[in-house]
């Protein structure tokens, strides 16, 4: 008798091989399906994971296809930078070179994402929609950044508890009213936090080291940029899901949102260790 | 008026002896009573311009909007029952969120006008519903460019290249119709309609503040208030422009 997987097994987080490298399954059922299967056999009403979808052979979101890898984000003086490639790839093709992973919310915050494409253009409709509320409604007040990230945050977790999330790690950035920088990271499941620096996906490993040595509240605009080059240089040397194009979003409370144009940044690769990595290598000759 | 339609006019589903519904009519003398608004497209752009009557010297300035946002493309302008003109704007701004919900652009001028027209004239046509008291001026510009719309009482809606409703509507489209739209820009068709909206109002010494709106390409397609140096220097002119006429009367 092979096990049944639980539904809590399926989802296993962003970049994670999905349940059939978990748990062998079969796709033939054992026994024969029970009328009263889904129900609980203590006589309780049905828990909250939706028992149907236990038996139920449509199936929620299990697997990313298009997706974007890191962001990273810092606070600086002025505000917060945001900055991640514009890679949407498609497994380990490297398929479309153009994505923009930033959405500017309204002038004091932007929103950018890892994990799958489609999704993150879902959350942009429902940001969109807000602030054209806010825009219809006339009144002077603009969602803040810190609301935006309150709201991303019960919208993942919602998604999460009827086990279909939006497959998204997603960083919000900006300046609230009274002139502080906001920075937060929601995750896919809802898990949220606010730092100083965020990031999401590889950057975790990789940028977030540079950023606790060298990320200051009050850094200024130059040496907050020359940070994430550096970080996104390192991530795009050890991310294999990584283009040298990048955008960064800048948000200050004086001069509200901009995203910059896509840019290269110099890489080196004529270290002489990458040109001949086996040279020292035991047994080589 | 009272007495000419006595019997025919209870219900917004009897029709008159000679083809009128009464009910409707009386919509519009709600509409007809009010301060005037005017809306002018122009080269690159639609103005939409009311007067607005300071009722109060307790209310705050800037209170009492007559103009709203709908989407980023369109604005409304109200004339008669504010409630009542605040309830059908809510409408519009469902229609265009469904519709940028369901079709993923923002809704083309013409198809909200004539979902609003057709929500307008829902109410008259039943009898346990009274037709709004209110008129829009509907200002939009999507991809086909900028246009102006009216929505009435009735459920008629119309395209203009000028229009106003309210008290002084008559003086208002005299104006309207010596100016040439074709050729002025959004700037300037917002002191044209200051300066008829100063012209055409009554002399009664009340106090009155303007909401002027526009979605030009100046505004950037957006929808908004003017700024406050165009509509300062508007209103310059404007009381220039009276103060000419006096001297020359």
């Amino acid at each position: 008798m092979l096990p049944r997987p639980t539904s809590h097994s399926k989802a296993l987080g962003p970049g994670v091989a999905g349940p059939e490298l978990a748990v062998a399954t079969s796709a033939v059922l054992d026994r024969p399906p029970q009328p009263g299967a889904h129900l609980p056999l203590s006589g309780a009403a049905p828990c909250a994971v939706d028992p149907s979808s236990l038996n139920d052979p449509r199936q929620h979101t299990k697997y990313p296809y298009v997706t974007g890898t890191s962001v990273l984000a810092v606070k600086y003086k002025d505000g917060v930078l945001l900055g991640c490639d514009t890679l949407g790839a498609y497994g380990s093709t490297k398929r479309y070179k153009s994505t923009q992973r930033l959405y500017r919310v309204n002038d004091k915050c932007v929103v950018a994402a890892g994990g799958e494409i489609s999704d993150f253009q879902h959350i942009s409709n429902l940001l969109d929609e807000l602030t054209t509320d806010d825009y219809r409604i006339d009144d002077g007040i603009q969602l803040t950044p810190q609301q935006v990230y309150s709201y991303l945050c019960r919208v993942m977790y919602n998604r999460r508890n009827k086990m279909d999330p939006l497959w998204n790690s997603l960083v919000v950035g900006g300046v609230q009213p009274d002139g502080s920088q906001f920075l937060g990271m929601v995750g896919m499941i809802g898990t949220h936090y606010t730092d100083s620096h965020v990031t999401t996906g590889f950057a975790n490993q990789l940028a977030r080291p540079l950023f606790r040595e060298r990320q200051r509240d009050d850094m200024s605009e130059e040496e907050a940029l020359n940070l994430l080059y550096d970080a996104m240089r390192v991530c795009y040397y050890r991310d294999k899901v990584s283009i040298n194009k990048f955008q960064v979003a800048k948000v200050t409370t004086a001069g509200g949102v901009s995203i910059s144009e896509p840019f290269a940044l110099d890489m080196r690769w004529d270290y002489k260790m990458f040109s001949n990595p086996t040279k020292w290598a035991v047994g080589a000759w | 008026m009272s007495g000419i339609g006595t019997g025919y006019d209870l219900s917004s589903t009897t029709y008159s002896p000679d083809g009128k519904i009464f009910q409707t009519e009386y919509a519009q003398k709600a509409v007809d009573n009010s301060s005037t608004v005017v809306g002018l497209r122009c080269k690159d752009g639609v103005v939409l311009a009311c007067e607005k009557l300071v009722l109060s010297k307790l209310l705050v300035e800037g209170s009492n909007r007559r103009i709203h946002n709908i989407d980023r493309h369109v604005g409304v302008a109200v004339a008669g029952l504010a409630p009542d003109g605040r309830m059908v704007a809510n409408r519009a701004w469902d229609e265009a969120a469904s519709y940028k919900r369901v079709y993923g652009e923002p809704i083309p001028g013409h198809v909200l006008c004539e979902r609003v027209g057709s929500y307008v004239h829902m109410f008259n046509l039943y009898w346990s519903l009274r037709p709004y008291g209110a008129a829009l001026l509907l200002a939009a510009y999507d991809k086909n460019g900028p246009a102006l719309y009216a929505v009435d009482p009735s459920g008629t809606s119309l395209r203009y290249f000028g229009t106003a409703v309210g008290k002084a509507r008559q003086a208002a489209k005299n104006e309207i119709e010596k100016l040439k739209l074709n050729e002025l820009s959004a700037r300037e068709a917002v002191i044209e309609a200051v300066k008829i909206l100063y012209k055409v109002r009554d002399e009664d010494g009340k106090k009155f503040e303007l909401d002027v709106s526009w979605v030009c390409d100046e505004s950037g397609k957006v929808h908004q208030r003017v700024p406050d140096e165009l509509l300062a220097e508007a209103e310059r002119q404007a009381k220039a422009a009276l103060e000419d006429s006096d001297m020359d009367d």
